[in-house]
């Protein structure tokens, strides 16, 4: 019994221009990709936009609400809450980025050669892919950043670990379908070898179900880190980083200052929000 | 059906078996010394290495591993390196902790959502659907210490209806209890809402499409009997296993809820215990926590088998429930 099965269309280049056009007209898919520009943008250019640095105290001004000067108000240190959200964005961006692409790098490659050579590669792979499939993922991470100690590089590479055989699993469904279809001989005959079948006949026409992949894994590489550095085992303080000060600012939360809390969690979700509206949007224009 | 039931036990074995390899490789052999680690920088060597002896992680790697597992079988689950003390009671005490956690929000959600979802698909396209899959969908992606903060601002700090701690304290009524823990479970039911309500959608929507419904209205069944007799029976079997698979999101999510409102629960024992590097405390916990996994996936496998007539024939090609990328991957 298969869960799911990734059906793709074969993606001719014509065909691909017209999907996009698809995409750009759809409401949601213009907003989620607005709100996700807007954050890489701060990101990029966070220090320049922000009035304050995310990382000047001033303890005389410190809790204190939303004001003309401090949007946003400030936290238990007096920092500005505005230019922390702004500045906020990049870490969890670069991170989250990096091991969705791991993730998706190692994946494809795994899911290309499971599902294009089969045999015992395929199910011997599949045997460990379901393993590992079945023990809780965040359980596994958590136990891997508290053994190698939380680093950005450790965060990347287990969150990347843990996506590589979801998506091996994605791309090998992908791959069956499209192992059948005529070209694939064709380019035999011409006398391409495995590697170039693979890479250069099979992967363009799998590219799409690899890029809703990617994006999913996304939303999900966002809620992890956020999680993760809430707890403290992900993005390290002093560096602004929405899960970490709302870490370091619920305790207060009693006493009334929520603006130290409520800015930083609404960031998050706008932005795990946002990739939702891009992933459900593609998914949408594929199936259609 | 017994050759099935065997191959789907085996799997479980073979799962938890390199479940308790992983845990052990990352508890024993990434933090490198023990006794140091306990110790710390400053401490003497010859105190470093008499600890390590009496911890008995001076022995050879295999030793340490056989140890352990053959410890685990007779109940032995280490001793704490904060408490020197036996692991398993607290392991024990805060399962089942967790337990009454769990239990509270999937009594809710499970009708919930799949309530919700059986009535976006009846209203598929329209505004009744986009609002409960919009919902749905923003609700199982804003991470639960977002929602928790929300629900602690607005029902305990603002308002102050319920208590922002998630233990009534010792000896405490259940009704007490319950109060208690009301506020922990919603954002466990936020995120569980959205899966369930989104899985049970898509089953109805393709059960609804079926040959058998449109017999089955053509035929002149009254509409409240197709629903129950031919609809909902086929298009829950999916939304029990994405059921039991959403216990390993359950528990990546107790993590944070139980750190949030300070709940002496499994999540809230393996961060304590990762916090101060208690690694036989981290490893029986991540381990319990692997057995439960397993064990309610097996379950909903079984379930899914004596619901389904045409799984319980196709038994035998069947490959085990796999999780579908649980909530917080």
């Amino acid at each position: 019994m298969t869960m799911t099965q990734t059906v793709t269309p074969v993606a001719v280049p014509a065909r691909a221009t017209a999907r996009w056009q698809l995409l750009a007209r759809r409401a949601t898919f213009l907003i989620g990709a607005a709100i996700l520009v807007f954050w890489i943008v701060c990101a990029i250019f966070g220090e320049s936009i922000a009035a304050y640095s995310p990382l000047a105290q001033s303890l005389l001004a410190a809790n204190t609400g939303p004001s003309a000067a401090h949007w946003f108000g400030t936290d238990q240190l007096g920092r500005d809450m505005l230019a922390r959200v702004i500045t906020g964005s990049r870490e969890i961006l670069v991170v989250t980025f990096l091991a969705t692409l791991l993730g998706t790098v190692c994946g494809t490659a795994l899911g290309l050669a499971m599902g294009y050579f089969g045999g015992a590669l395929d199910l011997i792979a599949s045997r460990v892919v379901e393993a590992v499939l079945a023990l809780p993922s965040v359980i596994v991470a958590f136990l891997f950043i508290v053994a190698l100690g939380p680093s950005t590089v450790t965060l990347v590479i287990v969150i990347g670990f843990i996506f590589t055989p979801l998506i091996a699993r994605t791309v090998r469904a992908a791959v069956l379908a499209e192992r059948d279809l005529d070209y694939l001989p064709a380019a035999r005959l011409l006398g391409a070898g495995a590697w170039s079948v693979m890479f250069v006949e099979i992967l363009p026409n799998v590219l799409p179900a690899i890029l809703v992949e990617f994006s999913v894994r996304l939303g999900y590489a966002i809620f992890a880190v956020a999680t993760l550095s809430f707890l403290g085992f992900g993005i390290q303080p002093p560096t602004p980083d929405w899960g970490s000060d709302i870490a370091a600012n619920y305790g207060v939360l009693a006493a009334g200052y929520w603006w130290e809390t409520l800015f930083p969690a609404l960031a998050i979700a706008s932005l795990i929000v946002a990739v939702n509206l891009i992933t459900d949007s593609m998914e949408q224009v594929m199936s259609s | 059906m017994a050759a099935f039931l065997l191959r789907r036990f085996g799997l479980m074995l073979l799962t938890l078996w390199l479940l308790s390899l992983i845990v052990f490789f990352a508890g024993q052999i990434l933090p490198g010394d023990p006794g140091r680690a306990i110790l710390g920088p400053l401490a003497a060597q010859n105190a470093v290495h008499s600890l390590d002896v009496q911890l008995g992680v001076d022995r050879p790697l295999l030793t340490r591993y056989f140890s352990w597992l053959g410890g685990i079988f007779h109940g032995d689950l280490g001793l704490s390196y904060s408490f020197r003390a036996p692991v398993a009671p607290f392991v024990w005490h805060a399962l089942f902790n967790s337990l009454k956690l769990a239990a509270l929000a999937f009594v809710v959600v499970v009708p919930l959502g799949i309530g919700g979802g059986v009535l976006a698909a009846l209203r598929a396209g329209r505004l009744t659907d986009r609002v409960i899959s919009v919902t749905g969908l923003t609700l199982a992606t804003v991470p639960e210490f977002v929602s928790g903060i929300v629900v602690i601002v607005l029902f305990a700090v603002t308002w102050k209806l319920l208590p922002v701690t998630a233990s009534a304290g010792a000896g405490a009524s259940p009704g007490a209890q319950f109060q208690h823990l009301i506020l922990p479970a919603i954002p466990l039911i936020f995120v569980l809402f959205g899966y369930f309500a989104r899985m049970t959608r898509a089953g109805t929507i393709d059960v609804l499409a079926a040959d058998y419904t449109r017999t089955a209205v053509l035929k002149g069944l009254p509409r409240r009997t197709v629903l129950l007799r031919h609809v909902l029976r086929n298009s829950l079997l999916p939304t029990i296993t994405v059921i039991a698979t959403q216990t390993g999101y359950l528990i990546g999510g107790l993590v944070v809820v139980e750190k949030l409102f300070n709940y002496q629960g499994i999540g809230l024992l393996i961060y304590n215990a990762a916090q101060s590097k208690d690694f036989p405390m981290l490893m029986a916990g991540v381990l319990t926590v692997g057995v439960v996994y397993a064990l309610a996936t097996l379950a909903a496998d079984l379930l899914l088998i004596a619901l389904s007539p045409r799984l319980r024939t196709a038994a035998i090609g069947h490959s085990g429930t796999e999780p579908k990328g649980g909530g917080a991957a």
